[in-house]
């Protein structure tokens, strides 16, 4: 089990190069959260992206100077905050490896212990208490591959949608199969990741939910992109974003 | 997959439009994943287990030479023949030189991949020697002239309905019947006779353990047992991995086998061979030959992080979990070995020029690393390979070959946006107002043939939160 630190006065935020690019509503709503509990959010503006993508297709050298980069911005001691379980299990697990052979391994080590997913960081850092404003609405979850694997964390975010009084969460048949994103994979085997994707929606179908929810937008991108493909009225958000819709003023 | 050239995609989409293969995989796969989370209940228990299977193989493995010359020694010392292979075509010629010393024209065969990995069958056939594959799965598939889908599974792509069929017009005067104990009989009835027939029986080796110079062999049907009790003379063929230090390694190995398998306590066979008839002994073969294959492994041996590969257990648990693999089957991959072991064992034996492909199929979600009773990182050896399929200074076979300068300009230049504040900032300004116009080339074609395109937002988290005055630094 992590050890996790006390409730900190300042944190980084790691907005994720999808979520800059696709989802800026979902990084936002992440920061709003995080405020809400009293704790300055520090945006370093020379972000990008964590170098999963280089790192996954085979391109080690090109992933470590992208990390390199994020390594030299987050350098003050705060926890760094990521909206993402994959990213967060890029930058937590991978970075050390990445580094392996490196003289500043110990410093890579100590940036990837600051590492946090949002709302494995919501509930056990700032303990966050949430009021649900919003009418009643059945939901489901996607658990993402590197959120459940690498990073531990599902229970976190569904204990959060469980504290909304008025949200029904029903499980999916598979919820931790991979839903066939895979960031490169999509595009290197698009027929096998159609085929999962395909199964991932019938699942979700089959929940009579109104909305997925998740906490990687690489995930939602690909569930959403095939369910608008197919005209499947269920939308699909990240949680942060769903949580501060229903929580807010 | 030997003579003509080797097309995933084409194995890909042929598999993927294969209804019923579909749905006979996700009907086997339910209920194998089932069975070994009730074996494997207690988390910490199995966790232990795992962490003492995972020694116990590294262990093997550092002092492979070692171990592989006393497990020799102990063999020899205990009255069985002992050689060794370099190349499968040697251990080929080798299992036919021990027909040919006994004038034997008949064998018979237990399970075994490694001489699946040798295509031993046809290169018996080849030399007038029948071949009889007595494994019920390798049996039914034997008939249809193919090769097993799964490691512990071999016929697991098929329903009762075509086996049925296929018993019906391969074993002569045999009628239609999808009775599952009538499909038994006839096997056990076609095979019985076979045992007898045959001359030499041929199996493959679980572990070996160098202390004692035993060969363990766990099985279920008892087809093993008859093999390699049967006939006059016995050939086990073993991957020179799969050799153990002490006895004491066996049992928990065994569990983690048995238990990620076919979530088995225990399989009803455990056969541990430990020498040929003695002079007072009724029955068992007068002549055990162990055949010790390299075919790749020892280069394999040699790299710290590939060596891992080596701790395979053949289990099949990643096959079993594997989202392509559960949605493909194992034939799609072209090669002996499916699935996740497959993706890093196969580029590896065959060359990544040769099987370079496979390891793109695969989502890295984890699945296999999770289940894997001995604990092998199988996604960061997947990267690992990834890497190498680019990379002109790397060390596996074949290395380099997918080396193409746009793809290693197309991923400098994504390192340089991702460095640089203005140039980042520029591609995300564009991205929304290129992307609707973008024609549908590439890899969008691929994405968009299934999904709508991704939508950009016209202003990036970096702008939103800018504007809300949320401090730099
Ligand atoms: S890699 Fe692991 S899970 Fe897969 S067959 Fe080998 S031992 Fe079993």
């Amino acid at each position: 089990m992590r050890q996790y630190p006390p409730k900190p006065e300042k944190v980084y935020f790691f907005g994720t190069c999808l979520i800059d690019m696709a989802y800026p509503e979902a990084g936002m709503a992440a920061i709003h959260l995080i405020q809400r509990e009293g704790v300055e959010v520090v945006f370093p503006h020379e972000q990008s992206c964590c170098g999963q993508p280089a790192y996954n297709s085979g391109f080690p050298e090109e992933a470590r100077r992208v990390a390199e980069k994020q390594l030299e911005i987050f350098s003050k001691p705060y926890p760094i905050v990521v909206p993402s379980g994959s990213c967060a299990g890029m930058m937590r697990h991978h970075y050390p490896r990445l580094f392996a052979k490196d003289p500043g391994l110990s410093r890579v080590k100590a940036f990837s212990e600051r590492i946090f997913e949002l709302t494995e960081f919501l509930v056990h850092v700032l303990h966050i208490q949430l009021e649900d404003r919003g009418e009643p609405v059945t939901v489901t979850w996607h658990s993402s591959c590197h959120a459940a694997r690498e990073m531990g964390v599902i229970e976190d975010s569904k204990s959060l949608i469980r504290q909304l009084g008025n949200v029904k969460l029903v499980t999916l048949e598979n919820e931790h199969q991979c839903c066939g994103f895979g960031g490169t994979f999509a595009v290197k085997q698009p027929e096998i990741s159609e085929a999962m994707v395909t199964d991932k929606i019938d699942d979700i179908r089959k929940t009579g939910a109104a909305e997925v929810l998740g906490g990687d937008c690489g995930c939602l991108m690909n569930i959403t992109g095939a369910m608008s493909y197919r005209r499947i009225p269920i939308t699909g958000r990240h949680i942060a974003e769903f949580i501060w819709e229903r929580i807010h003023d | 997959m030997t003579e003509t050239q080797f097309d995933f995609q084409a194995n890909i989409r042929k598999a993927l439009a294969n209804r019923q293969l579909r749905s006979n995989l996700s009907f086997a796969m339910g209920s194998m994943t089932a069975k070994r989370k009730a074996i494997f209940s207690d988390a910490a228990a199995f966790e232990a287990l795992r962490a003492q299977g995972n020694a116990i193989r590294r262990r093997a493995l550092l002092q492979l030479p070692e171990l592989l010359e006393r497990l020799e020694k102990k063999c020899i010392e205990n009255g069985m023949s002992v050689h060794w292979a370099e190349t499968t075509d040697e251990a080929n010629r080798i299992v036919l030189g021990i027909l040919r010393d006994h004038h034997a024209r008949r064998l018979v065969k237990g399970k075994s991949m490694v001489s699946e990995e040798m295509h031993l069958n046809r290169f018996l056939a080849d030399h007038g020697v029948e071949s009889l594959e007595t494994d019920l799965g390798e049996f039914i598939i034997q008939l249809d002239g193919e090769t097993p889908s799964h490691i512990i599974v071999p016929a697991i792509h098929k329903n009762k309905q075509e086996i049925a069929r296929t018993f019906h017009e391969k074993i002569p005067n045999t009628p239609y019947t999808e009775a599952v104990e009538e499909l038994n009989a006839i096997a056990r009835k076609t095979l019985r006779r076979k045992f007898y027939e045959g001359e030499v029986g041929l199996s493959g080796v679980n572990m070996a353990v160098a202390e004692t110079g035993t060969l363990c062999l766990v099985e279920n049907e008892g087809n093993g047992r008859m093999c390699t009790t049967v006939p006059p003379v016995h050939i086990a063929v073993m991957g020179l991995e799969k050799v153990v230090e002490k006895l004491s390694d066996v049992p928990p190995l065994l569990r983690l086998l048995t238990g990620s398998a076919t979530g088995q306590l225990i399989t009803t066979y455990v056969n541990m061979i430990s020498g040929p008839r003695k002079p007072d002994e009724k029955d068992g073969p007068r002549e055990i030959h162990l055949i010790l294959l390299d075919n790749g492994r020892s280069r394999i041996l040699s790299d710290e992080q590939l060596r891992q590969t080596l701790q395979c257990i053949r289990c099949g648990t990643c096959l079993n979990h594997c989202p392509v693999y559960t949605r493909i089957g194992g034939h799609a991959y072209g090669f002996i070995y499916p699935g996740p072991i497959g993706e890093i064992l196969t580029p590896q034996m065959e060359g990544l020029d040769k099987a370079g492909g496979i390891p793109t199929a695969s989502t890295l979600c984890n699945a296999c690393e999770e289940v894997c009773p001995v604990k092998i990182p199988i996604p960061d050896l997947i990267r690992r390979l990834r890497n190498e399929s680019y990379d002109p200074n790397g060390s596996v076979p074949g290395h380099g070959f997918k080396r193409t300068f746009a793809e290693a300009a197309v991923w400098k230049a994504w390192a340089l946006v991702n460095r640089h504040r203005g140039l980042n900032a520029l591609v995300t300004k564009m991205a929304p107002v290129l992307s609707p116009i973008l024609p549908r080339l590439g890899p969008l074609e691929a994405w968009t043939r299934g999904r709508i395109r991704p939508r950009f937002s016209q202003k990036s988290l970096h702008e939103r939160v800018r504007e809300k005055g949320i401090k730099d630094a």
